[in-house]
């Protein structure tokens, strides 16, 4: 039976690292992500978990620390969040090339400058580049539900990859929420024992993690770590699968929401798909045919996929939760057209900034930009294809 | 210790294989292969490797020349990452997933810039935290690997590719960085600095000691480089002998908060003997640059002093 609670993202995230009970935990302060290395350590100071938490001296120690023990072979995570994480960038690449399978509970927030504590997505898209497996959750319900499956994923033999596991801060993070949690044994039993085949603490088989390779090696490494990229699409569908067979809840690369018959789709990640839904049950209730796809896995990223479910719509807003500064849109923006572009789907595509640093998004400037997607392809009007949502 | 024999302990089986890349002459193969002949035969151990020249050098794909595992991560992260491995033992064992008997030491090596400069942070953290491990800086006082760049741990006046020798320069400006009194104020289990001696009694002892002692443990040992302190590379063992005998480098240990000196001259000898050979220090011997030599020897002799405070003699 599912046990019906009310949590914050941070509080079921820590839950479910408490049902995993993964080997180590090295962990540094970092707001909106702090709560989760204290909710741990209270678990384990009342005896209810017995993971061995190292409180290091920074966020690149504690990706250091994480990928020593991995290698050891122990489970192991850490959380953090912005500047955190962009310290950890160097780490990042070397967990991934390194094929080490543990996890990172991220709570998306803005990068400096200027220093703010509040959600965006770049530090995430930061990093989308390092080699790991991205997830995002829309609410703490699917932050809880895709870190059970972290694990089963990255440790899956066709993948060995890390994964990061991500959430709106303060959105999501600090705001409480319904939510269904899984009994201890059944999340013990779905997430299973790991057993790495090779580690450094196998007695009378000792390896080498991390080697200098000539460029006659270096680069067929790079490419087994881009198939085992590749691979974790399938084992993550699969893994999905079971997880809808314990849970009840499915999910896929991306969720599809009232899409069906839609001219005009918006696509974004995290938990302004909330806000989009709102407007979509709105804007259908009169007779406008809208609707949202939610990207859920940012990395592999699903450029097929998507572009067949948008093939048939008339325009799709790409909506970025993140500046990249290269001039030409955000980073879905770039990558979602790029992929419209292989695949042949040539319709509208205007990509949105919105919510940087916290500014809010709502229902209202969901429904504006529906609306100035019709006008373009009904009315002709010409629409600035890259431009903000509430810029002052 | 009292039974120590060179003739024995060099007849243990040895945990760096021959083949590796290393310079002839190289001091930090020399001081890795003693380190690791402190290890019990029938204790594994896992090694962490900092970037530098012993990790480039001595596992490029697909050879490896360690007999232990071996871990390399980043330059800056050697003590962070020896730190998770170390409590993945911890983790591992508390939880019955590795067999009772069997032993595990944690052992890991970096390079002056790698353990002075920019992993004193990593080193710090992992020190302070105290994991039952042994981190050796393997000192030879400048950036080898990139081609001789001054780090912390250059000695003033060191003519390197960054502080070059030229018409308004004498080389570095500043003085070495004292890290072992650094760490020993961390208040670790165990510190102990060293170099090669001819009986390497010295360094077994303090390896021996830094291994088996529980908590977190350090060693410094100045491990001259042939190419970047240009000495005829046969004669590394003179150059070692004439550091300790200058006290430039001397040799003592803390052992749970206790200073000890492990090595007095008879004679102190003068600080040009040590400098001399080296082609780094060429320039002191200029006509005109009597004065640096003077200052070189009152710092030598400043930290001398204060060793000595410390070890209350």
């Amino acid at each position: 039976m599912a046990i019906k609670e009310r949590m914050s993202g941070n509080e079921a995230v820590a839950y479910a690292i408490r049902q995993v009970n993964p080997d180590v935990m090295p962990a540094f302060p970092i707001t909106p992500s702090t709560e989760i290395p204290q909710m741990v350590s209270t678990y384990i100071a009342n005896g209810e978990m017995d993971t061995e938490f190292i409180p290091v001296e920074s966020e690149h120690s504690s990706m250091s620390a994480a990928i020593g023990a991995e290698a050891a072979g122990a489970r192991s995570l850490t959380a953090t969040s912005s500047a955190g994480l962009a310290l950890m960038w160097e780490e990042l690449l070397l967990a991934a090339s390194n094929r080490m399978p543990l996890a990172l509970t991220l709570v998306n927030r803005t990068l400096s400058g200027p220093i703010n504590i509040n959600c965006d997505h770049s530090d995430g898209m930061g990093a989308r580049d390092t080699g790991w497996i991205q997830i995002y959750a829309e609410n703490n319900q699917e932050a809880y539900d895709n870190f059970i499956q972290a694990y089963p994923i990255a440790e899956d033999a066709r993948v060995h990859l890390p994964i990061m596991v991500c959430q709106d801060g303060f959105i999501t993070s600090h705001a409480v929420e319904n939510i269904e949690l899984l009994e201890d044994e059944l999340v013990k039993d779905f997430v299973g024992e790991y057993e790495p085949e090779e580690y450094l603490l196998n007695p009378g088989k000792p390896i080498a993690v991390g080697p200098y390779s000539i460029s006659n090696y270096a680069m067929e490494a790079k490419k087994n770590q881009e198939i085992a990229l590749e691979n974790s699409k399938e084992v993550i569908l699969e893994v999905a699968e079971k997880f809808k067979k314990l849970s009840g809840r499915g999910f896929g690369l991306f969720e599809e929401y009232r899409t069906e018959d839609a001219d005009y789709i918006m696509l974004l990640m995290g938990s302004a798909a909330g806000t989009a839904k709102q407007a979509v049950d709105e804007m259908r209730e009169q007779g406008k045919k809208v609707g949202v796809l939610k990207l859920r896995v940012f990395r592999p990223f699903p450029a097929k996929e998507i572009a067949e479910a948008l093939k048939n719509c008339k325009a799709v807003a790409i909506l970025d939760r993140c500046e990249s500064y290269n001039g030409n849109g955000g980073p879905l923006g770039s990558e979602v057209t790029a992929g419209l572009f292989r695949y042949k789907v040539m319709i509208e595509a205007v990509n949105y900034i919105y919510g940087l640093a916290g500014r809010d998004f709502t229902v209202s400037d969901a429904v504006h930009v529906f609306e100035e997607l019709a006008d373009a392809v009904e009315n002709g009007k010409e629409v600035e294809q890259f431009q903000y949502i509430r810029l002052r | 210790m009292s039974d120590y024999s060179l003739k024995n302990i060099m007849n243990k089986p040895e945990r760096l294989a021959p083949g590796h890349r290393m310079c002839a002459g190289c001091g930090a193969t020399i001081a890795v292969r003693a380190v690791l002949r402190a290890l019990h035969e029938d204790d594994h151990a896992v090694i962490g490797n900092a970037t530098g020249c012993l990790e480039v050098s001595s596992f490029m794909y697909p050879y490896t020349a360690w007999e232990d595992s071996y871990i390399h991560n980043a330059f800056e992260n050697a003590g962070a990452t020896l730190s998770g491995v170390e409590t993945a033992y911890n983790a591992l064992k508390k939880r019955g997933k590795l067999p009772e008997d069997e032993t595990f030491k944690f052992i890991t090596f970096g390079g002056d810039g790698g353990t002075y400069d920019i992993g004193f942070q990593s080193l710090s953290g992992a020190m302070e935290r105290g994991h039952d491990m042994v981190y050796v800086c393997y000192d030879n006082g400048a950036y080898m690997n990139t081609g001789i760049q001054r780090s912390s741990a250059t000695p003033m006046y060191a003519d390197t590719t960054t502080t070059p020798v030229g018409k308004q320069s004498d080389g570095k400006m500043q003085n070495r960085k004292d890290l072992a009194s650094i760490i020993a104020d961390h208040d670790v289990a165990y510190v102990g600095q060293t170099t090669f001696t001819s009986d390497f009694k010295d360094l077994h002892s303090k390896a021996n000691k830094a291994i088996y002692t529980e908590g977190p443990c350090f060693l410094n040992i100045m491990t001259p480089c042939p190419r970047g302190w240009r000495y005829d590379t046969p004669d590394i063992m003179k150059i070692c002998k004439l550091a300790i005998d200058t006290c430039y480098w001397p040799m003592f240990e803390v052992d749970h908060g206790k200073w000890k000196l492990t090595y007095e001259p008879k004679k102190k000898l003068p600080i040009e003997d040590f400098l001399r050979p080296q082609g780094r220090f060429k320039h002191l011997f200029k006509k005109g640059n009597e004065d640096l030599i003077v200052q070189f020897q009152e710092e030598v002799d400043r930290r001398w002093e204060d060793l000595l405070y410390k070890c209350a003699r």
